[in-house]
């Protein structure tokens, strides 16, 4: 039941910011930072055998295995972005966040642009030649 | 949880007894201390945070096949 003590924990830390950001905002942020890092660093560890999973699965299906890399990588991607950007808006600065938001949606859109690329040229492949 | 849970508790003390720190010392008239101790609590707490964060991208990337 680990789901329990993550949520104890999120309470506690709750608690605890409350009580900080009376005295001092910049250490309530922090705590709040270190909370938030603390449990995706206890979620990431867990998410690896899923992957591995899913791994054995591209293998057996034989989808190229860069098709695999490339996908895991723009999931990644878009948890740091996630995770950075709802950690910048709780310390109020909402802009900045949706900055760091844009950024990751750029970076996955050019790591997405080779597995595009061989899409179209399959739709193409499709089409009659000649017309 | 293999990580150091205390560590939330250290950062809440730190953060209270800090503020404590400070209004004693501008109570008593001494504005520049008030602020020099705050800036140290602050940056004690910043390295927990930092490396705790320096972690945290190092799972994701080796996790997430980067490199």
């Amino acid at each position: 039941m680990e789901i329990i003590q993550i949520v104890g924990l999120g309470l506690v830390a709750a608690a605890l910011v409350l009580v900080l950001r009376e005295q001092k905002p910049l250490f309530a942020f922090l705590l709040a930072a270190f909370t938030g890092l603390f449990i995706f660093l206890y979620v990431v560890g867990k998410i690896d055998a899923v992957l591995n999973v899913l791994e054995q699965l591209a293998d057996r299906s034989g989808i190229p295995s860069i098709y695999l890399k490339t996908i895991l990588k723009i999931i990644g991607i878009a948890y740091i972005a996630e995770f950075g950007s709802q950690i910048v808006r709780d310390a109020g600065q909402e802009s900045i966040a949706s900055k760091i938001e844009f950024a990751g949606k750029i970076l996955i859109l050019v790591l997405a642009v080779p597995i595009i690329s061989v899409i179209v040229e399959t739709v193409l492949g499709l089409l009659p030649v000649g017309s | 949880m293999n990580f150091d849970i205390m560590a939330i508790f250290q950062i809440a003390g730190i953060g209270i007894i800090t503020a404590m720190i400070h209004t004693l010392l501008k109570s008593s008239g001494k504005e520049e201390y008030a602020q020099w101790a705050t800036m140290v609590g602050f940056v004690i707490v910043l390295f927990m945070v930092l490396r705790l964060l320096g972690d945290l991208f190092q799972e994701i990337k080796t996790t997430f096949l980067f490199q």
